[in-house]
């Protein structure tokens, strides 16, 4: 019986899960006195405009690529939509500056800033495949403008942006598992290495 | 690398409570209703797309003109190289040809696709069965000539426009059918040819034609587009929004919206030189933005970007409730 409870690879996954990141660590209920800055919000508000981004998404997806034309509820979800991107990306981009002038890589924390600039480098195409995707005049407009820098360097070849069916399938699928992943990873790893500590005066 | 500098220690000090659960719920809660009143506020753009059939009918010179230039292989896809055709080498960057290495994924022959298969759909016409069959029986060299006799008035006509001056009296739109003649000596049947074109054109039916495949349904775009990128409905359409690659192109959308914002830096290079007039320009930009995106990777590990944080002391105004609670004299 011990014999085969060592040799389990789902006993060994689960200590090294709890061992990395123990329940308390998780979800914690307390955190750190010095976190204490509205810059903190920009990560949290981060998740919450990429949750509301594939609630509206997944509203669309469910009705399919052309309902938002030709329904007032349809434009209603899609202007949601869009907005969350633009939200989505806006605070990203406050969390990393913040996290750069906090110099959040300190402390072993490396992996937490590759995952989330990953994250932001892989938001962009997934935002691009939803402007190809949207089936109107904007659409036909950024696939033939985009469709050069792609093809100048070979990505083209397997990556068509004038191809609808293609850049839906990145779109609604592919990439947003991609983000989904790398934002999950992001999260754990904060979780685990905890919010960085600030800087020490005099140690510059 | 990172490690000789980085003197970080575990936080050892004082925790406050947090309910990190209650947070994410608010800003969830915060975030869709930010997306609410923007969306209330300002909806979204949905301009409609264009068509073959409208380019046809709002501008027969510019298709009809496109058009001879996909039949004699000058148009910018007949010219593009991979991964369309083999008719050009494509972009590269010193001794880097990605762009060829990696070849024809879409195969386009612009005068097949554009032209002569789409044309040889059209029934019950003796005269265009008639003109098809001479012009697929001449030899490549005849072809040529009639395609590049048919499009000379054609380009003298876009040329004279560009520039203000009174147009050619060659080229003349029939103002009731919208039909286009051009005289021009030594084209062959290639008149015939493009006549029926921007028949089937302003019908709707070379929209379906160039749609069509081996399978009924359809999901891919390239060749509808990719011929409607040559002539100059999509590009009048952007102009008039201001969406042109020397204002930022793609970037924007229609509207006043924000568009991809993100992509300002990308854009950037375009508007400035040398990349503004390089005939690379494409492959450049998408280098240096490779560079610079594996550069933003490595911030933690690139000496000088890591350490700017220390040097400008913003980290003191983000921290400084924790500084001055730390100070003597807070502690006193």
């Amino acid at each position: 019986m011990s014999g085969s409870r060592s040799s389990s690879w789902t006993i060994k996954v689960r200590e090294k899960a709890i061992e990395a990141l123990p329940p308390e660590k998780l979800l914690p209920d307390g955190q750190p006195t010095y976190v204490a800055s509205w810059i903190y919000m920009f990560g949290v508000a981060s998740i919450a405009a990429l949750v509301v981004i594939i609630t509206s998404g997944t509203i669309l997806a469910l009705k399919g690529p052309a309902w938002w034309h030709y329904t007032g509820i349809g434009h209603f979800f899609n202007s949601i939509h869009m907005w969350a991107v633009e939200l989505f990306f806006f605070v990203m981009v406050v969390h990393l500056w913040g996290k750069y002038w906090m110099s959040a890589w300190r402390g072993g924390r490396a992996r937490v800033w590759i995952t989330g600039a990953i994250t932001f480098l892989v938001a962009v195409p997934t935002a691009l495949t939803g402007y190809v995707s949207q089936q109107n005049f904007d659409a036909q407009w950024i696939s033939t403008q985009a469709k050069d820098g792609l093809n100048s360097v070979g990505v083209g070849a397997f990556f068509n942006v004038t191809n609808f069916g293609q850049m839906y399938s990145y779109h609604v699928l592919l990439l947003p598992i991609a983000v989904v992943a790398l934002v999950s990873a992001h999260v754990l790893l904060v979780r685990r290495h905890g919010v960085v500590p600030p800087i020490e005066l005099g140690k510059r | 690398m990172l490690r000789g500098k980085d003197d970080t220690k575990p936080w050892a000090g004082a925790y406050q409570p947090y309910d990190l659960v209650k947070e994410a719920c608010i800003a969830i809660g915060v975030m869709a209703l930010l997306a609410i009143v923007l969306t209330v506020l300002f909806s979204s753009p949905d301009d409609k797309p264009s068509t073959v059939a409208q380019w046809s009918r709002q501008l027969p010179v510019d298709f009809v003109k496109t058009a001879a230039t996909e039949l004699d292989g000058t148009s910018g896809t007949a010219t593009y190289g991979p991964p369309y055709n083999h008719n050009g080498e494509g972009q590269h960057a010193a001794f880097i040809y990605l762009q060829k290495w990696l070849g024809v994924s879409h195969p386009i022959n612009t005068a097949a696709d554009y032209v002569i298969g789409p044309l040889e759909t059209v029934p019950n016409d003796p005269a265009l069965r008639s003109a098809l069959a001479e012009y697929k029986a001449a030899p490549e060299k005849t072809q040529k000539a009639w395609g590049e006799a048919y499009a000379k008035p054609l380009e003298e006509d876009a040329e004279a426009e560009e520039e203000g001056k009174p147009l050619p009296k060659t080229v003349t739109v029939d103002a009731t059918t919208g039909m286009v003649s051009v005289q021009a000596s030594g084209t062959g049947p290639v008149p015939t040819m493009m006549t029926s074109l921007l028949s089937l054109a302003r019908s709707g039916g070379l929209d379906g034609s160039l749609l069509t495949s081996k399978q009924f349904f359809q999901t891919d775009y390239t060749k509808p587009l990719l011929f409607m990128a040559d002539g100059g409905l999509l590009d009048k359409r952007a102009e008039e929004q201001h969406l042109g690659g020397d204002e930022w192109g793609m970037m924007n959308e229609t509207g006043s919206y924000p568009g991809q914002a993100w992509l300002w830096l990308y854009a950037f290079w375009y508007q400035i030189e040398p990349f503004k007039s390089s005939e690379n320009a494409d492959v450049l930009v998408m280098l240096i933005m490779g560079v610079l995106s594996l550069a933003f990777i490595s911030v933690p590990f690139i000496p000088g970007v890591r350490d700017l944080p220390r040097k400008i002391p913003i980290y003191k105004l983000i921290w400084r409730e924790h500084y001055r609670a730390m100070s003597p004299r807070s502690s006193a």
